[in-house]
């Protein structure tokens, strides 16, 4: 009876997907480590970073998609929360390196000796802490979106409009970290690591270990998010996104359904920023460009938005046809990711997920009607079909899609 | 009469949007238990009243008293939602992606903070007052489908369901008929005057045969203020009312 509760509350189709990441998160490593180097099975060191990236990628995307998805905030400046993430993290591992920098000043991190600097400054106080940093992991994003959707929200800002200050807030923390003054290494970012909780951050262990937890902290995300979806707070979250001031009317308060949504997608988006420094090695102010945020949408809507693990597989496909792209026709590269978005627009509105449903209902209605002998023909029959074959899309995606119907970005 | 018997009360209410006075030194008393019908033709401030006495819209002057103390003025769409005043909109608006079942379900009575909605439970006499609401307004058959499957007039009783799923105190239902059959809008009357047995309702309508058959008090709005006011054939043989609205 317990498990069936779970299966209602978190949904078949994530919790397959789920189980899915958790076999990558034992197998990849183990392959890894366990195999001889040559075998024909094994997963190649640079391999591991690189799934662990587009895991990281997915995360961010999963956590876009349900503000966007289920809420409908359009937000072009997720990769804030994901770089804020990712710069506490990085705000760590430079502690870490203690006076093994190149300026072996066992106090300062080398840029701030660089730059003269006599003493740490207040806000780098703490990050030598593990649980410290890790804290911070998620409460910076996390504050941000709050005071941010606090203001946004409450002002009743919406759509478009909600899209450019989002993007504009990303922007304007790109610029500012970018200043050498603002004491987060400037152009250069965060970058040198050494250690890991004090396991040397480049040695293979740890880089499968960092791998099994991204896929765990990944699948952890989905099931918090499909809980949160499947919950009567996901169906006033899909009310709001569909009838904004319907939902007002019957008392609930939008503002404050959307800033939950924000807050709980910056803390994901965060998380998945840290997970992504010590696999990449580095952190530098182009984590919060505003193109980086955009492309995340397109991940988002090529892999079907409302539907939570569309956006994973979108994100890691997306990003493997990158690698693949950049290596073989680097200039050809945003040519084929604007036509892909533009494509998946045009035929595929709600992205590869949504589409394989509309297949899969599409050849199931007709070995049904082809095992179900003489089709109807009076008119009057034939309507009541047609009434049937419309709602029967509409279920037959929604359900598949765990009830959200994806609405145009307003 | 005493505003403490009145469950809704405007006195002296003025709103003007760019100069333009939408609602215009309006007063209007309804009685606790009291079905009112409004008319009036277009432009005359119907829905802009209504947008007053749900909060979406401040008035610049003037009273407005909900349930003989409330000065509804002073609290926002949602205080005034749960406090008891069920709105339905002229065009209807139902949640399209949701089950008729989960529309009423969220529209139901009971508490709408984030986290008592994040672990909420549906309780068994939540599913048996989904299924009264569906008897009520003969949706039975189609609870687990899509609301926007739904035809026009059953997205109005959808609308009108969950108003009583809310179960306010006071419900505002504007034009509830509007693009009905005949057939459709007799019904509707009979599930309003339904409800008007156990709730003060205001009906906001064009429709003159719609209106005889709810047989209850009709207030004529023009130009932002009351023009006439009382029985049906009263304020239809009123000669201003006739001038300006039913004057052919």
């Amino acid at each position: 009876m317990i498990t069936q509760r779970l299966l209602n509350a978190l949904g078949g189709k994530i919790l397959w997907v789920a189980a899915i990441l958790l076999a990558i998160a034992i197998l990849v490593p183990a392959s890894n480590l366990l195999l001889p180097v040559g075998h024909p099975l094994r997963v190649p060191n640079y391999m591991v970073a690189l799934l662990g990236k587009y895991l990281t990628y997915a995360m961010l995307a999963l956590a876009l998609d349900l503000v966007w998805g289920y809420v409908g905030i359009l937000s072009l400046g997720h990769g804030a929360f994901f770089a804020l993430g990712g710069y506490a993290m990085g705000m760590y591992l430079m502690r870490q390196i203690g006076d093994r920098g190149v300026y072996a000043n066992p106090d300062l991190p080398d840029f701030m000796v660089f730059l003269n600097w006599q003493e740490l400054p207040w806000y780098w106080w703490g990050f030598d802490q593990a649980w410290f940093a890790m804290l911070m992991v998620m409460l910076v994003p996390g504050l941000l979106a709050f005071v941010f959707g606090w203001f946004a929200f409450r002002s009743r800002v919406t759509g478009v409009y909600l899209s450019i200050i989002t993007q504009a807030m990303t922007y304007a923390l790109m610029l500012s970290f970018f200043r050498n003054d603002m004491g987060f290494g400037g152009n250069n970012g965060l970058t040198d690591f050494k250690d890991i909780l004090g396991y040397p951050i480049q040695a293979t262990g740890t880089r499968a270990t960092l791998f099994a937890i991204t896929a765990l902290a990944l699948a952890v995300s989905l099931l918090i998010c499909s809980a949160i979806t499947r919950s009567k707070l996901g169906k006033v979250m899909v009310a709001v996104r569909d009838a904004e001031s319907r939902t007002r009317f019957i008392g609930y308060r939008p503002e404050y359904v959307k800033l939950f949504a924000f807050v709980v997608s910056a803390v994901i988006a965060g998380i998945a920023g840290a997970l992504y420094v010590p696999q990449v090695g580095i952190i530098n102010p182009g984590e919060f460009a505003p193109a980086n945020s955009i492309e995340v949408v397109v991940w988002t809507a090529i892999g079907g938005r409302g539907t939570l693990f569309g956006p994973i597989i979108g994100a890691v496909l997306v990003n493997y046809a990158k690698s693949w792209f950049t290596a073989a026709y680097p200039e050809l590269w945003l040519f084929a990711l604007g036509g892909l978005f533009v494509a998946v627009t045009l035929f595929l509105p709600r992205g590869i997920v949504g589409a394989i449903g509309q297949l899969r209902q599409y050849w199931r209605s007709r070995s049904a009607r082809d095992e179900g002998g003489a089709p109807p023909e009076t008119p009057e029959t034939e309507q009541v079909a047609a009434e049937k074959t419309v709602r029967a899309r509409s279920t037959a995606v929604s359900p598949v899609l765990g009830a959200a119907k994806p609405q145009p970005a307003e | 009469m005493p505003r403490t018997d009145t469950i809704l009360y405007l006195d002296g209410v003025s709103v003007a949007f760019d100069g333009f006075k939408a609602i215009n030194n309006l007063s209007l008393v309804l009685d606790k238990g009291e079905m009112r019908a409004i008319i009036g033709p277009n432009g005359a401030g119907k829905t802009t009243m209504m947008d007053i006495i749900t909060g979406k819209t401040k008035p610049d002057t003037g009273e407005v008293f909900f349930n003989g103390s409330i000065d509804l003025t002073q609290h926002d769409e949602a205080d005034i939602a749960t406090m008891g005043i069920g709105r339905k909109f002229q065009k209807p608006t139902v949640f399209e992606s949701h089950t008729v079942e989960d529309n009423l379900l969220l529209a139901l009575k009971g508490q709408r903070g984030i986290f008592p909605t994040l672990f909420h439970r549906k309780s068994s006499e939540e599913k048996a007052r989904i299924g009264e609401i569906l008897a009520t307004i003969r949706l039975e058959d189609r609870r687990q489908d899509f609301a926007e499957n739904l035809s026009h007039g059953q997205k109005q009783w959808l609308e009108i369901g969950m108003l009583l799923a809310q179960d306010p105190k006071l419900l505002l239902v504007d034009e509830p008929v509007a693009g009905m059959t005949d057939a459709e809008t007799a019904e509707t009357a009979r599930l309003l005057r339904e409800i008007a047995r156990t709730h003060s309702v205001v009906v906001v309508e064009h429709d003159m045969h719609f209106v005889r058959e709810l047989d209850v008090k009709v207030t004529c709005l023009h130009e932002g203020s009351v023009l006439s006011e009382g029985s049906l054939d009263f304020v239809s043989s009123d000669e201003r009312v006739v001038e300006v609205y039913l004057g052919r």
